[in-house]
């Protein structure tokens, strides 16, 4: 996959990755997913996305080299690759934060390194290709268990533990009401997840009807259309006896739609790192005392938000990078278990060479797309 | 499970693994991460004890004070972009001189990517790599109008211009005229 500038991309050969560290590994990708927060790379939101990169976090594969240091994978092994690259030894790694090593990105300090997210996130190619470099294989691949479909496995990459990750940061109590904006593969499985800590009602909103249909499903729960209401912040109000919902969840970020300034100003003319409909909505809907969890991604400068109401309601607004690392030993006891059916997300599977039209599918939301698997030529022999 | 086509009321309890991760500690206040006593916090100068070595350019953020142990090298900056990006780089994570001069070597950077594509050889196609043969396939309307406006837009364009141009040309004429006079 090879990034030519915004909404433009093509599947090319390249040069095979080579071992740059002693505890790099080669993979050789075997299922690679296109992300919602891909999407913001695609369209030119991110700075310093440059032409010729190659996108892809989420991936899983073989390991076919490793340095001179490797010691916890070997060649042959199948491995589930989280999205954050984490050396495990930094004061942010030792803290259990793998998504916020300090040891990895170079270019920012405010971001941990992503495969195939730019240069402000550490420059690295990512796992939209048939092989990738995967820095500290010691510390971020885990062996995909016995028996585990690889549709399930590389779902655990990034958005089973993301999905998980805001429901754990949202504090939720039993039988709290929680509100998830955002019906993609990220908010579809935080609505899942927002029942194993013990919600009383779990809804979610979102413009798209299909999805809508699929999370009321696939998530067990209440699903409303933005576009039918007057205003979504006193709609939650409605809905919940008029004092706002005890949690909610942005898993939009920077492409919400549903404000027309926001979508100027944060999407078309870039003058915010993105638009803020949906934290804005967020904030503004849950009650005094509640728990904004974001894990909708946004650009690094400003955004437009209402500050002061967090202030006034006593919000606490908990945010971060999944830490996949520290999350996957339960989440694939939860995938063993049948608590969690990731693959179920998985609507479109798509050669690697057709990259271009996968991301416009996803992009445009085309014949009901929710997920995108990507499938490497080499990824059948 | 039943289909559930519409918002009816369920039972949590009915849920597979409803409250198996319930933890009651876990308030807004309770951290996620491993704190550990202030004496024990781990050394925030330890690294690793392998360090990449740097055989190519890479951009340092003014705000660590060394290259991080891995990073990445593919594209390294080069041609006017880069020129933009190592200006930006003397500037903090925290500064506008830092993001829109990044912003706007993206942009230029498109352009160098065409321009090396022709100087290769090969001309972008830029109908596939935008993916509209699947538009084309499941949103044909949407896609037809969405050409339509740009074709507007440029036909709109060059009319203004030309029309411009015209202008130009009458005045000259006019002028022209009077001098004579």
């Amino acid at each position: 996959m090879d990034y030519r500038g915004p909404k433009r991309v093509r599947a090319v050969q390249k040069p095979m990755p080579e071992i740059k560290h002693p505890q790099d590994a080669i993979v050789k990708v075997l299922r690679t997913c296109i992300c919602g927060s891909d999407l913001h790379l695609y369209n030119g939101n991110v700075p310093d996305t440059r032409v010729g990169s190659t996108f892809g976090h989420e991936f899983v594969g073989e390991v076919v080299e490793t340095g001179a240091e490797v010691t916890k994978v070997k060649v042959g092994d199948r491995v589930i690759v989280p999205f954050n690259i984490a050396c495990g030894e930094c004061h942010f790694c030792r803290q259990g934060m793998f998504g916020n090593c300090h040891e990895s990105n170079t270019e920012a300090t405010a971001v941990g390194a992503i495969f195939g997210y730019s240069h402000t996130a550490g420059g690295f190619n990512g796992g939209q290709a048939e092989y990738c470099r995967v820095p500290y294989a010691n510390v971020g691949p885990v062996i995909v268990p016995e028996g585990m479909d690889l549709d399930d496995a590389v779902l655990l990459t990034d958005v089973v533990p993301t999905g998980y990750q805001a429901a754990e940061m949202a504090g939720i109590q039993n039988g709290d009401t929680v509100v998830v904006f955002g019906a993609g593969p990220i908010g579809i499985m935080a609505a899942r997840c927002a029942w194993l800590f013990g919600a009383g009602r779990v809804i979610i909103i979102d413009q798209e009807d299909y999805r809508l249909d699929f999370a009321r499903n696939y998530s067990y729960c209440e699903a409303y259309n933005f576009k039918e209401m007057d205003d979504p912040v006193v709609f939650v109000k409605k809905i919940t006896d008029w004092i706002g919902a005890d949690v909610v969840i942005d898993a939009v970020g920077a492409e919400a739609a549903g404000n027309t300034m926001q979508t100027i100003t944060g999407r078309k003319l870039l003058l915010q790192a993105g638009s803020a409909t949906a934290l804005h909505w967020a904030i503004n809907s849950v009650k005094k005392g509640g728990v904004v969890s974001i894990v909708g991604v946004y650009g690094p400068t400003d955004n437009l938000v209402p500050i002061g109401n967090v202030l006034n309601k006593g919000l606490t607004i908990r945010a971060n990078q999944a830490s996949v690392k520290r999350l996957l030993p339960r989440l694939i006891q939860h995938v063993q278990n049948g608590v969690l059916n990731p693959k179920g997300l998985i609507t479109h599977r798509l050669p690697l060479e057709e990259v271009a039209d996968g991301y416009r599918m996803f992009s445009a939301k085309l014949d009901n797309c929710i997920k995108t698997v990507l499938l490497p030529p080499t990824a059948s022999h | 499970m039943e289909q559930n086509v519409i918002n009816t009321p369920i039972d949590p309890k009915q849920i597979p693994g409803w409250g198996i991760d319930a933890d009651p500690k876990n308030d807004p206040t309770y951290p996620m991460r491993q704190r550990m006593n202030v004496g024990q916090d781990p050394d925030s100068k330890h690294r690793p004890q392998s360090l990449q070595p740097v055989d190519t350019e890479v951009l340092r953020s003014i705000e660590r004070p060394n290259v991080s142990a891995v990073f990445g090298t593919p594209e390294p900056p080069s041609g006017l972009s880069g020129m933009i990006r190592r200006a930006a780089f003397h500037y903090s994570e925290n500064r506008y001189r830092h993001w829109l001069p990044l912003v706007l070597a993206d942009r230029v950077n498109v352009v160098e990517g065409i321009i090396e594509d022709l100087a290769h050889g090969k001309l972008p196609n830029i109908w596939a790599e935008k993916g509209y043969d699947v538009e084309w396939k499941h949103n044909r309307t949407s896609l037809i109008l969405k050409l339509s406006a740009v074709a507007a837009v440029a036909a709109g364009a060059v009319v203004l211009l030309s029309s411009g141009d015209k202008k130009a040309d009458k005045r000259k004429h006019y002028r022209g005229a009077y001098y004579e006079e």
